[in-house]
């Protein structure tokens, strides 16, 4: 038993760089639709809503730059494997950082980037109601 | 020659400008006040002689002098002529003098032809418009010198980047700094109104045209850059929230925030301090701009801290200007009068509503440009995109498109709320119906694109509201302008949400020969050729397209290759019908030898574009009727001073 395993092991050690090999240039879901449109739909959504990292300002939805592509191809089959959006984000984001993701995370350091809006909000009420009053007095 | 003649006109220039803010403040003094009569005549020659600069630059580019280290630097002798010519404000150094040649153009203009401001706050304004050129006439001349000359001449320019060898990009930049540095003026007469404390419907409406003027600039220029980035980039997309984006739509939302402000002070004598305060915002808002743009913040906080003069030279200016224009605003504020009052239900609460909800989209976008900036300074690279902009923006815009649909139809000061239940209710009655169809037949649609589908046409009614009723001759100018610039709100409205809710994408690898289905239409590769043009060449694919079975249309988009410098180009090719657009890009060639195709069709799409050239035109046709008046008015007051002065003898 344990020989086979090393025996399994050894052949699984021989072969990696070769599967290394094979897998790294051809990506090919980089510029091919999954066959399932509900599928595509939400790959393309989740897709628009990563960066490209090689380019500026960019999601990888519209980027032809190499990484862009891989990152499209790693989307689509995970995506087609089943996978949920959101975990398939967290994967990236554990990879790359949250850099990766134009949707901000919610955490400590984006914050006031999620109390913004709420602050207008609250200043264009009290800019409103001070109308209000002021007619009232008036 | 010509390269130094430049550099000495433009240092004369500059020199002018300091004797126009010198000459500008002393004559506000009684003691001084004889001063006065030079601040005009010196703004006029001023704005010429950096003309003359600029022009000087543009014969350098056009003749292609390579001893000038700028044109070496981004000309190359073998461009097209048009692309020479943009070449010259397609680089740093010749966009900030395309800024300085335009904003002291703009005061010799303010100088030449403005009469309905009080002397003294004019001669105020033209002193402020000097103070802000001389930070960029410094900025120029020392940091960012657009003659420098190389030791050698070089053998051969290093041309121009592909992406800018684009006609729509040649002319984008000049609009939009036309309407960034147009800012200017209304900064300017803030801060002239703010010294002399005279702040009243005088001084809006001496200030509208150039606000006006201004947007319509802007909104031109954000326009055609989206629908340049949508055609160039080869993805479809038309607006991304790249921070270079954002940056054009701060000062147009500011503007657009000021212009309906400035109405209300020049028809009712309200919110007074707060039009000043937009005018200041509004500038404010193109220099931090300028700022994101032009320091290399944006690639990176860390390639800006490597490389700081330029940033740091242009965040001092930032910091002198705006931060000076609010210390006098917050010191002056409070002896400004807020003005007339008005009900809570009135034409004047729905344009305050307006502009509150415009300064918050502009908080949204400037919050959610600048942070990550903050965060990467801090060590934490974030990204805020599309996913944050679109649903927070729309927290703000989608309420201020409600109001706007009934706004232009309520009465100054006070009005009722029966009286305009029917102008409230067909819009309401109209948007409810298209969301019923909308929820009914296109079932599975993001929320986003579906409340757009659903506001645009009850919008769209109601921008014509305001012209039931009248006497459709004697309706002035701009009630027009602003019925065709709302409508185009709407139309651009449609053409967003349509694009969001019913693009369908189709990407294949196809051989000569091969068929695919995109949306209605059926697209065919029938060849692949090699092409070249005057300084690329390309790969260049016939696709025949035909919408629903009907009669083909022969499409070429193209795969360009740039020599000098090299670079590679996508150029998409577009299929416009009345009811969308077909999009038709060619990748690259696979390892099987097919092609790799992409195509989209995008119902409705290019109503984007028309909306926004229909908002342009909204603007115009109310600066035409603004000016006419006012012409009418000069021609009567003349009159009036001649009879006068007969009957006197």
């Amino acid at each position: 038993m344990r020989g086979l395993l090393l025996a399994l092991l050894a052949l699984f050690a021989l072969s990696a760089p070769l599967a290394a090999q094979d897998m790294l240039p051809p990506a090919p879901y980089a510029y091919k639709q999954l066959a399932d449109p509900k599928q595509e739909a939400k790959a393309q959504a989740l897709m628009e809503t990563l960066r490209c990292l090689k380019c500026q300002s960019q999601s990888i939805a519209d980027s032809d730059a190499p990484m862009a592509g891989d990152m499209r191809h790693q989307v689509r089959t995970r995506i087609a494997a089943g996978e949920d959006p959101e975990a398939i984000r967290q994967w990236l984001i554990e990879r790359y950082g949250d850099y990766v993701s134009y949707t901000p995370q919610v955490k400590p350091i984006t914050w006031p980037l999620f109390a913004a809006p709420l602050l207008f909000l609250a200043l264009a009420a009290f800019l409103l109601r001070g109308r209000f009053r002021r007619r009232k007095g008036a | 020659m010509i390269a130094e003649l430049g550099l000495a006109v433009l240092w004369m220039a500059a020199a002018l400008a300091v004797l126009q803010l010198v000459a500008g403040a002393l004559a506000l003094r009684p003691a001084t006040a004889h001063l006065a009569g030079v601040v005009r005549p010196v703004a006029i020659l001023q704005g010429a002689l950096v003309a003359c600069a600029f022009a000087a630059l543009i014969w350098l580019f056009l003749s292609t002098d390579l001893s000038v280290k700028l044109v070496a630097e981004n000309s190359h002798s073998a461009k097209p002529f048009i692309f020479k010519l943009a070449g010259t404000w397609g680089n740093h150094e010749g966009s900030m003098l395309m800024w300085v040649t335009i904003m002291s153009l703009a005061g010799g203009f303010v100088a030449l032809i403005e009469k309905r401001l009080p002397e003294n706050t004019l001669i105020a304004t033209l002193a402020g418009q000097a103070f802000v050129s001389l930070g960029f006439y410094a900025f120029l001349l020392l940091a960012s010198n657009p003659f420098e000359r190389l030791p050698e001449p070089a053998p051969e320019g290093a041309g121009l980047n592909p992406l800018l060898q684009d006609i729509g990009l040649a002319f984008h930049p000049p609009t939009l700094y036309v309407g960034y540095v147009g800012l200017s003026i209304a900064f300017s007469f803030a801060i002239g109104a703010l010294v002399t404390r005279d702040v009243g419907p005088a001084f809006a409406r001496a200030m509208r045209p150039w606000v006006l003027g201004a947007w319509i600039f802007l909104t031109l220029g954000i326009t055609a850059g989206s629908y340049w980035a949508y055609y160039t980039l080869g993805w479809g997309g038309w607006w991304f929230w790249d921070p270079v984006e954002n940056a054009s739509l701060m000062p147009w939302l500011a503007a657009t925030a000021l212009l309906h402000s400035c109405s209300v002070l020049a028809a009712r004598n309200a919110l007074r301090t707060w039009t000043v305060m937009l005018g200041v915002v509004a500038f404010s808002m193109s220099m931090v701009g300028t700022f994101l743009v032009r320091s290399g913040i944006l690639t990176s906080v860390h390639a800006f801290a490597v490389d700081p003069t330029r940033g740091t030279f242009i965040l001092a200016l930032l910091a002198i200007y705006i931060g000076g224009a609010l210390l006098l605003f917050g010191l002056r504020a409070s002896t400004v009068t807020e003005g007339a009052r008005f009900a809570v239900f009135s034409r004047e609460s729905s344009l305050v509503f307006n502009n509150v909800m415009l300064c918050g989209i502009l908080g949204i976008v400037l919050v959610g440009t600048l942070y990550p900036l903050l965060t990467e300074a801090m060590g934490v690279k974030v990204s805020v995109g599309p996913p944050y902009f679109n649903p927070v923006s729309s927290v703000f815009a989608i309420p201020m498109m409600m109001v706007m649909a009934v706004g232009p139809v309520l009465r100054w000061r006070e009005d009722k709320g029966g009286r305009i239940t029917w102008q409230v209710a067909v819009p309401a009655l109209v948007s409810a119906a298209a969301l019923l169809a909308v929820e009914l037949i296109f079932a599975p649609i993001n929320l986003l694109p579906a409340l757009g589908l659903a506001i645009a046409p009850g919008l769209a009614v109601a921008s014509f509201q305001p012209l039931v009723g009248r006497n459709l001759r004697r309706t002035p100018l701009p009630i027009y302008g602003m019925v065709v610039a709302h409508f185009g709100i709407a139309v651009a409205l449609f053409g967003m949400a349509s694009e969001g809710a019913f693009s369908t994408e189709r990407l294949a690898a196809m051989n000569p020969g091969d068929s695919q289905q995109v949306g209605p239409f059926k697209v065919t590769l029938q060849d692949i050729g090699p092409i070249a043009g005057p300084n690329w060449t390309a790969l260049e694919a016939t696709v025949s397209a035909s919408y629903s079975g009907g009669e083909p249309t022969i499409l070429h988009p193209q795969a360009r290759t740039f020599a000098n410098p090299p670079g590679n180009r996508t150029e998409s090719a577009l299929l416009t019908r009345w009811n969308g657009q077909l999009y038709a890009v060619l990748g690259e060639e696979g390892d099987d030898g097919r092609w790799q195709m992409r195509f989209w069709w995008k119902p409705f799409v290019p109503m984007i574009w028309y909306g926004g050239a229909l908002v342009a035109l909204g603007g115009l046709l109310a600066l035409l009727g603004r000016v006419a008046r006012d012409v009418k008015r000069l021609v009567a007051v003349d009159k009036i001073a001649y009879r006068r002065e007969r009957q006197g003898r």
